[in-house]
C-alpha cells in the first residue's frame, strides 16, 4: 500500500473536560475500507467527524494524503473537497429538488457549469440506482432512496474518501439493503471507505480492516477474519455477542 | 371582515346617539366644502406614513440580518457585539431615540467634518429602522437556529463556505419561518411611525395635531386619525395572515 489516504496519530479531544477521543491511531489506506464499530457514546462518530474538521481535535495529528489537518480555513476548505460525508439523518436539503441537492456543490464550490453539473448527477443518480426521481423533493422519497441521494450528493464532489456516519441507522429494517448494496458497489469499485455501523453483514463482506471502539479508545483492530473469530478484548467480545445474538 | 365591522360598531353607535351640540362631525363631514378639504389634508399624510414605514422596514430588515449572523458565530467575542446591540437598542424607547437622531446625530456628523443634515424624513426613517433592528435580529436568531445543524454540516461537506451556505441552504429554510414574523413587526413600524410627528414629519399624526389646534374639535379628529391606523394596520394583518398561510401550505408540501 502506498501513502495512506487518512493518518490519525495520537488524536486527543475533549468536550469541555469529557474526554471523549483517547490516543486515536488509525491508518487507512487508499482504496481500503474501515468498519468502526462499538457501543453508542464510544466515540467513532466522533472520530469520523474530526477527519473532515466537523469536529476539532485539540492534540494529535490528522493527516489526509499526507496533508496535515490544521485550523487554517484554506486548510479545511482543501480537505473538505477530498472527503464526502454520509450522515446518519440523511441531511439532505429539503427546499431543493434532488437534481438541486446533487449540483449544488459542485456549481458552486467547484465552479462546474450547470450543464456539467446535472450531467455529473445524473450519472451518479444512476449509480445509485434512482435515475428517475431527480425532479422530486427529498420528503418525497423514502428513507432508503432519501441516503442513496445523499451518497450520490456526496459522489459529485467527487471525493477520494467517503466517510459514512451510521448510515442505516435511521432506516427502516425494509430499507436497510438497499442502501448497502450501494455501498458494497462502491467498496467494490475501490473507494476509500471509513464506515461507522452496527451491520456487521456489510462489515464482513467489505471491510479491510475493523476497528473496535470503547468510552474513547480504540481497543481492537484488524482484519475481519480475526476480529469476529477470536477477538483478543473481553469488551470486543461482549459487544459483538451483543450485536450478534439475534 | 366580520371582526372588523364589530370593532368598527361602538364608534358608529357613539356617533349616532350624540346630540350635535355635543359633537361636531361638520370638521370631517365630507360633504360640507371645509369638511372635504379637511378630511383631504388628514388623509393625505397616509402617503408619508406609508413610505416611512416600508422604507425603514426594509433598512430593518436587512440591518436585522448583519446583526443577527454574528449572533449565531461560534465565537464568543461576536456573540457579545450581537447580544451588546440587541440589549442596547431595545431598551432604548423610541422617543428619545428619535430626539437623539434627529438633534444628537447631526452635531456628531458636524464634529467629524461631515455635513450630513438629518430631515424629519430621514430622522424618522433611521430611527424606527434602528429600533426596529434589534427585534429582527432577534426574528432572524430564532429562524435560522430552528434550522438543523445537520443542514450546515452538509453544506460544509460539499464544499461551502460559510456565506454560501447561509446563502443557498440555511436562510432559504428559514425564510418560511421568519417571514410571517418580520411582518408582523412591521405593524409595530407603522404604528410607531406616530411618533415622527413630534420632530415635524407631515405624516396622519401631525396633521390631526395641526388640525386639532385650529379647530378645536380634538375628538372627532383623533377618531379619524385614530380609524386611519386601524384601517392600515388591519390591512398589513390581513396580508401577514395570507402570507403565513401560503409559508405554511409550502411547509407541508
Amino acid at each position: 500500500m502506498s501513502q495512506a489516504a487518512i493518518e490519525m496519530i495520537g488524536v486527543n479531544k475533549w468536550f469541555d473536560t469529557f474526554h471523549v477521543l483517547k490516543n486515536i491511531d488509525l491508518k487507512v489506506g487508499s482504496g481500503e475500507k474501515v468498519v468502526i464499530c462499538g457501543p453508542s457514546g464510544s466515540g467513532k462518530s466522533t472520530v469520523v467527524r474530526c477527519i473532515n474538521k466537523l469536529e476539532k481535535h485539540q492534540e494529535g495529528i490528522i493527516r489526509l494524503g499526507g496533508v496535515e489537518l490544521t485550523n487554517d480555513p484554506k486548510s479545511v476548505e482543501a480537505i473538505r473537497s477530498e472527503v464526502g460525508m454520509v450522515f446518519q439523518q440523511f441531511n439532505l436539503f429539503p427546499h431543493l429538488s434532488v437534481l438541486e441537492n446533487l449540483t449544488l456543490g459542485p456549481i458552486k464550490a467547484r465552479g462546474l457549469s450547470r450543464k456539467d453539473a446535472e450531467e455529473r448527477a445524473r450519472h451518479y443518480l444512476e449509480r445509485v440506482r434512482i435515475p428517475d426521481q431527480a425532479d422530486k423533493r427529498p420528503a418525497q422519497l423514502s428513507g432508503g432512496q432519501q441516503q442513496r441521494v445523499a451518497i450520490a450528493r456526496s459522489l459529485c464532489m467527487e471525493p477520494k474518501v467517503l466517510l459514512f456516519d451510521e448510515p442505516t441507522s435511521a432506516l427502516d429494517p425494509e430499507m436497510i439493503s438497499e442502501v448497502l448494496d450501494v455501498m458494497v458497489s462502491l467498496a467494490e469499485d475501490g473507494m476509500t471507505m471509513v464506515v461507522v455501523t452496527h451491520e456487521m453483514g456489510f462489515a464482513r463482506k467489505v471491510a479491510d480492516k475493523m476497528v473496535f471502539m470503547d468510552a474513547g479508545e480504540i481497543v481492537e483492530q484488524g482484519p475481519p477474519e480475526h476480529f469476529f473469530t477470536k477477538p483478543k478484548s473481553e469488551r470486543c467480545r461482549t459487544f459483538l455477542s451483543q450485536i450478534l445474538q439475534h | 371582515m366580520k371582526r372588523t365591522v364589530f370593532m368598527l360598531l361602538p364608534l358608529l353607535v357613539l356617533a349616532g346617539c350624540s346630540s350635535s351640540s355635543t359633537w361636531g362631525w361638520y370638521v370631517i363631514d365630507p360633504r360640507s366644502e371645509t369638511g372635504w378639504i379637511n378630511v383631504k389634508f388628514l388623509l393625505s399624510g397616509m402617503g408619508d406614513t406609508i413610505l416611512i414605514s416600508v422604507i425603514a422596514a426594509v433598512i430593518s430588515i436587512a440591518l436585522g440580518l448583519l446583526v443577527a449572523l454574528p449572533g449565531l458565530s461560534t465565537k464568543r467575542g461576536w456573540r457579545i457585539v450581537n447580544r451588546v446591540y440587541v440589549e442596547l437598542v431595545r431598551s432604548i424607547p423610541l422617543l428619545p431615540m428619535l430626539f437623539w437622531v434627529f438633534y444628537g446625530l447631526p452635531i456628531i456628523f458636524r464634529s467629524m467634518g461631515i455635513n450630513v443634515p438629518i430631515d424629519p424624513f430621514w430622522g424618522a426613517i433611521i430611527t424606527l429602522a434602528l429600533s426596529d433592528s434589534a427585534f429582527t435580529a432577534e426574528i432572524y436568531r430564532a429562524g435560522i437556529q430552528s434550522i438543523a445543524k445537520g443542514q450546515s454540516e452538509a453544506a460544509q461537506t460539499v464544499g461551502l463556505n460559510y456565506f454560501q451556505t447561509m446563502r443557498y441552504v440555511i436562510l432559504p429554510q428559514a425564510i418560511r419561518r421568519i417571514l410571517p414574523p418580520l411582518a408582523n413587526q412591521f405593524i409595530y413600524i407603522v404604528k410607531m411611525s406616530a411618533f415622527a410627528s413630534v420632530i415635524g414629519m407631515q405624516e396622519l399624526t401631525r396633521r390631526a395635531n395641526e388640525l386639532v389646534v385650529t379647530e378645536y374639535r380634538p375628538l372627532e379628529i383623533y377618531t379619524l386619525l385614530v380609524l386611519e391606523y386601524l384601517v392600515l394596520v388591519l390591512i398589513i394583518s390581513a396580508g401577514v395572515r395570507w402570507l403565513e398561510r401560503r409559508m405554511g401550505a409550502d411547509e407541508r408540501q
